[in-house]
């Protein structure tokens, strides 16, 4: 089979381009004579044009006229939005009336945003920009030039060309689609028939974008004047060859195509730009050349008027937004016999319930069928599992089974049976016996798939937000927990020393005194050197005696060591070991001193150095509440968006840096806070002041991120700064304290 | 006025599930004129009466399900039931006996899994193999073919009628008349060699059996017919008759009296060319890919050898169809053809998670 097929036209010594079968396909009756007996002829300018803002695939285009602005033909009215959209240009001169909603041509009859040009019949253009010398521009420029000429593909799917022109990967072939497998339709073959010189210019220049070897044309051999057409135009250029293969549906299918001129398949998934292969439609081509060539961009294309209903049939130039009513009453509509108008073709074309939406940039056929040419279709009969339709897929699927899942809703077989791979050809539905409409239960099908897939999709977010949230309260558990036995443990410690104070035996106090016993130690214990009066035991005196003693001496020492290193000479490990030993000492007194004075053993266990503590306390306080509103921001995130490991990793090491600076203070045991604070008071203070303003910022960055909803990035950004700054500060500290 | 509006594809093509019935039936004409020629009116009145009960079950269950009863009926699938089953029924085996095989092979066999297009079993089988396992001695008298000597075929017409429907007058004695098929005999034969055997029975004449071999060339043009005008496709009629094939040859025995029949016997014999045509080619109970048809068709012929050389029936096409009915839809899972796109068919059931 894979043998080249024999030219039916042999118009000249060209060698025909060798093409391999289409797998599956059908013969619907082609009824294309009735529309190629007249030349293209251009539609009279409407009196209004009514311009949707989404004639192509992706984002809708964006007006940037305002209602009573006048507009040249040619100007742009509206600008592409976004990488995947064109923009929308004005087809005549006029003024624009309305920007609002209106119907459009849609399968579901929908309405959406159009402007309204009332037309002022002078057609006046505006200035136009070709593109000289385009060979020697710079791709990237032509390829901007082609979107903001408004081109989009003109085939049916309206792809906009110019993302079809910046592909992934090198580019080999350029494919010119003019195959036009559908019945009726003769829009492409009449432009190739007309217009062969343009539609060559408009491919050598995409030839030139993509840096493609080679262009085929691709055409069916139901088309012999097309055929002779484009062999002449492509006579001179060895690059370009016309290949020409039997007409059978779906063969202009861009998968169809591509397996036909090349033998290859594109696999699943993937684009033809992945096999270097790149397929423009012929009416692109011809599109391209006139927004290059000649600076025009896309305002008008050729449309096919057929169908029984019709007087009139013919191929007209027709200026998009262009009214279906006005289009049908130029060819002459029988409006008894008009029962079904179809816009597209019969196969994949869709009804339009109203005449007054426009022409589009994609509007290749409209169809005005009698009730004779479309009869109401048939009930559906139970599918006897004939095969037909297997034997007809271009995709070699097996409808009749995707049918039975399809009404089992069972989606993995459907999926299983690669339903996703289905073009939608209706090659199926053309051949079932029992006239079941399998494609529409394809559709239907693959409908409700992807709202599964979206479903589960948003279930694993929740499941993730979930899990991350279980996590942070088991988290928080645990911390508490922690928390509780650390206390705990403390009340028992207490508990005991209170009971080793009672089994001393000293004299029974009762809370008032006690409590009056706690204070003076306190003080006692804060440094004063204020001699303490009675309550303690001799014992106890005796005990602080010492202490005080061996506190005075460390100090003294303390004071000599500074001195020395200040000055930088002198033995200071004598004086360290000696500070080392009296540490010790005092300790142990400090232990035995506790253990005697239970009336006030936490107090005295405190550092001398308060006032600083309870403020470190404050800020530790402070730090936790920060953190507590970071986390509760991110909770607020995780249920706004499942993304937020990285805002959860942010603020564990906010977390992480907030434990630095809180475990501080308790670090700075009593000995060690006394012994460092005289030597360095003042720097001490400047770095609490500093590590509070770190403090101060990151709690600012947090409660920023508390409120975040948007931007995320920058916000974390700041916070990380900020727990470096704090970070930072926290090191010096802890430096300067050790 | 309002304009239709429908989903695409708009254009239809000529098929329908009448016409491809008709032309089931238009082709099993000839090799229903054999068996008339051969064995008398009897075939005939049963095609009529089975075609009579076939549309009454379905009526009468169309009826209790409350569905359209000339939509449903219209259908022909039916009729088609119907007919194979009376072809593949002795010539004149009574009517109650019918009656039986095609109510149940309509309201068993088809109806009560949901009708056309959800049976798993291909109902004129299942029919026929409960007459079959119930009423033994009626289905295996089969009468001589017209033109063999001193066995005087039942040529009349009202004979045959009375026959089968005792209560219109006295009817032929069949068991007297009744006659083993070529098939039984060579089956039953283990003291003659083959040339012995075609020697001594008249009903064995030429390779097939006489009348056999031209019932079997009329179902093979009827089924050609089919073919040409692309009811189905190749693959289940090429992969049992070659599976059939294979089998005769290598289990053949040459020609002495342990011998199996050759391969022409079995391709010519029996109801071969029925079953490969007419029978497995039924798409709703068949497999549907078509490497899927081939398998089918082909485990069909294997079964059908390995019933007629060593089962306990004479021929095999029922029980295998019925067999390879059951293992149609895993057929199915592994015989997915390869999609566009894919590099290799999928396999199996789809794996869920």
């Amino acid at each position: 089979m894979n043998l080249p097929l024999k030219d039916i036209t042999e118009t000249t010594q060209q060698v025909t381009h060798k093409v391999w079968p289409l797998t599956g396909g059908v013969h619907p009756e082609e009824n294309k004579h009735q529309s190629t007996g007249k030349p293209i002829s251009k539609a009279a300018i409407p009196e209004r044009l009514i311009l949707p803002l989404s004639q192509h695939a992706g984002a809708p285009a964006e007006p940037i006229v305002a209602i009573g602005d006048k507009v040249l033909k040619g100007q742009m009215i509206a600008k592409a939005v976004g990488f995947v959209s064109v923009p929308v240009h004005a087809p005549t001169s006029g003024i624009v009336t309305a920007i609002d909603v209106h119907s459009i041509p849609h399968p579901s009859g929908m309405s959406d945003t159009c402007i309204t040009i009332e037309t002022d019949g002078k057609d006046e253009w505006c200035e136009l920009k070709p593109i000289e010398n385009h060979l020697s521009v710079e791709p990237s420029i032509l390829v901007e030039h082609v979107r903001q000429s408004g081109i989009a593909g003109m085939g049916g799917a309206g792809f906009p060309t110019a993302v079809k022109l910046s592909p992934r990967s090198a580019i080999d072939t350029l494919i010119l689609n003019g195959t036009e497998c559908e019945p009726y339709i003769t829009a492409d073959d009449m432009l190739m028939r007309e217009r062969a010189d343009q539609i060559v210019s408009g491919a050598s220049i995409l030839m030139h974008l993509l840096k493609a070897k080679q262009c085929l044309i691709g055409i069916e051999d139901n088309k012999p004047e097309a055929v002779a057409a484009m062999k002449q135009a492509t006579a001179s250029n060895s690059t370009m060859s016309v290949a020409v293969f039997p007409t059978k549906y779906p063969s202009g299918g861009e998968k169809q195509l591509i397996q036909i001129l090349t033998g290859q398949e594109v696999p699943s998934g993937k684009l033809p730009s992945d096999l270097g292969i790149a397929m423009q439609n012929v009416g692109t081509a011809a599109a391209v050349h006139q927004a290059v060539i000649h600076g025009k961009p896309l305002i008008s294309r050729v449309t096919t008027l057929t169908g029984d209903a019709l007087g009139d049939k013919k191929n007209l130039e027709v200026l998009l937004g262009t009214s279906v009513a006005e289009l049908l009453k130029e060819a002459n509509v029988n409006d008894r016999q008009l029962n079904t108008l179809v816009m597209g073709g019969p196969m994949m074309g869709f009804t339009l319930d109203d005449l007054t939406v426009p022409v589009v940039k994609t509007t290749n056929c409209l169809i005005a069928g009698s009730i004779q040419e479309f009869p109401a279709s048939m009930p559906a009969q139970a599918c006897i599992r004939c095969g037909m339709c297997a034997e007809v897929c271009p995709s070699s699927l097996l409808p009749q089974q995707l049918y039975w899942h399809a009404k089992a809703e069972n989606l993995d077989q459907l999926k299983h049976h690669n339903l996703f791979d289905c073009i939608e050809c209706g090659a199926c539905s053309f051949v079932c016996p029992s006239s079941i409409p399998l494609v529409q239960y394809y559709r239907a099908s693959k409908g409700t798939i992807r709202i599964q897939e979206a479903k589960n999709a948003k279930a694993d977010r929740s499941k993730v937000r979930y899990e991350s949230r279980q996590a942070r309260l088991e988290q928080d558990q645990a911390e508490k927990e922690a928390k509780r036995k650390a206390n705990a443990k403390k009340a028992a410690v207490l508990k005991a020393a209170r009971e080793s104070k009672s089994d001393i035996g000293s004299a029974e106090v009762d809370p008032v005194k006690a409590a009056i016993e706690r204070a003076k130690a306190k003080k006692l214990a804060g440094g004063t050197s204020q001699p303490v009066k009675a309550v303690l035991s001799s014992e106890q005196k005796e005990l602080k005696i010492q202490l005080s003693v061996a506190n005075a001496q460390s100090k003294k020492i303390q004071r000599a060591l500074a001195q020395v290193e200040a000055s930088g000479e002198g033995d200071t490990t004598k004086l360290k070991s000696d500070i080392a030993i009296l540490q010790a000492q005092a300790e142990k007194l400090q232990k035995e001193f506790d253990a005697a004075a239970t009336a006030s053993p936490e107090p005295s266990a405190k550092p001398p150095a308060s006032a600083d503590l309870k403020k470190l306390k404050v800020e530790n306080a402070m730090a936790k509440a920060a953190l507590k509103k970071a986390e509760r921001a991110l909770v607020k995130a995780q249920d706004e968006n499942g993304d937020t490991v990285e805002l959860q990793k942010t603020v564990d090491e906010c977390r992480q840096k907030l434990e630095n600076l809180t475990s501080l203070p308790v670090t700075g045991k009593p000995v060690a806070a006394d012994r460092t604070k005289p030597v360095s008071d003042d720097q001490l203070k400047k770095l609490k002041i500093e590590n509070a303003m770190a403090k101060a910022a990151l709690k600012k960055a947090q409660r920023a991120l508390d409120a975040a909803d948007g931007d995320k990035a920058a916000l974390e950004t700041v916070v990380a700064e900020a727990g470096a700054k704090a970070d930072a500060a926290a090191k010096e500290l802890a430096d300067h304290l050790a | 006025m309002a304009l239709v509006r429908q989903t695409s594809p708009h254009a239809r093509g000529p098929n329908s599930t009448q016409q491809v019935m008709k032309l089931v039936l238009l082709a099993a004409m000839p090799g229903l004129a054999m068996q008339t020629i051969f064995f008398g009116w009897g075939t005939l009145i049963n095609v009529v009466w089975c075609v009579l009960i076939a549309l009454a079950s379905e009526a009468l269950i169309l009826k209790i399900r409350k569905r359209p009863l000339s939509f449903y009926l219209s259908d022909g699938t039916a009729m088609v039931t119907a007919l194979l089953l009376a072809l593949a029924l002795p010539p004149l085996v009574p009517w109650w006996l019918t009656m039986i095989g095609v109510s149940f092979a309509i309201i068993i066999g088809k109806q009560l899994y949901g009708g056309l297009g959800n049976n798993p079993f291909n109902p004129a089988m299942l029919g026929y193999v409960l007459l079959l396992i119930s009423f033994p001695a009626e289905m295996t008298q089969w009468l001589p073919p017209s033109g063999i000597e001193g066995h005087p075929p039942v040529n009349g017409f009202m004979e045959a009628l009375n026959s089968i429907f005792p209560l219109f007058g006295q009817g032929v004695n069949v068991d007297a008349i009744s006659m083993a098929t070529p098939l039984d005999i060579v089956r039953e034969n283990s003291s003659l060699t083959i040339n012995e055997l075609w020697a001594e029975n008249p009903v064995l004449q030429s390779f097939g059996g006489k009348s056999w071999i031209w019932i079997n060339v009329a179902y093979l043009a009827g089924g050609l017919f089919l073919l040409y005008r692309r009811v189905f496709t190749w693959h289940a009629p090429v992969g049992m008759l070659a599976a059939l094939f294979i089998m005769s040859t290598l289990f053949w025995g040459g020609t002495g009296s342990a011998s199996h029949g050759s391969p022409l016997f079995h391709l010519f014999s029996g109801a071969t060319m029925l079953g490969a045509f007419f029978i497995i080619t039924d798409p709703v109970s068949s497999a549907t890919s078509v490497r899927g048809r081939l398998i089918f068709g082909g485990c069909i012929g294997v079964l059908v050898y390995v019933i007629r050389a060593w089962g306990g029936y004479p021929d095999g096409v029922a029980f295998a169809t019925l067999l390879m009915n059951m293992a149609a839809p895993m057929i199915d899972y592994y015989t997915q053809p390869r999609t566009y796109g894919h590099d290799k068919p999928k396999k199996g059931l789809p794996k869920t998670d």
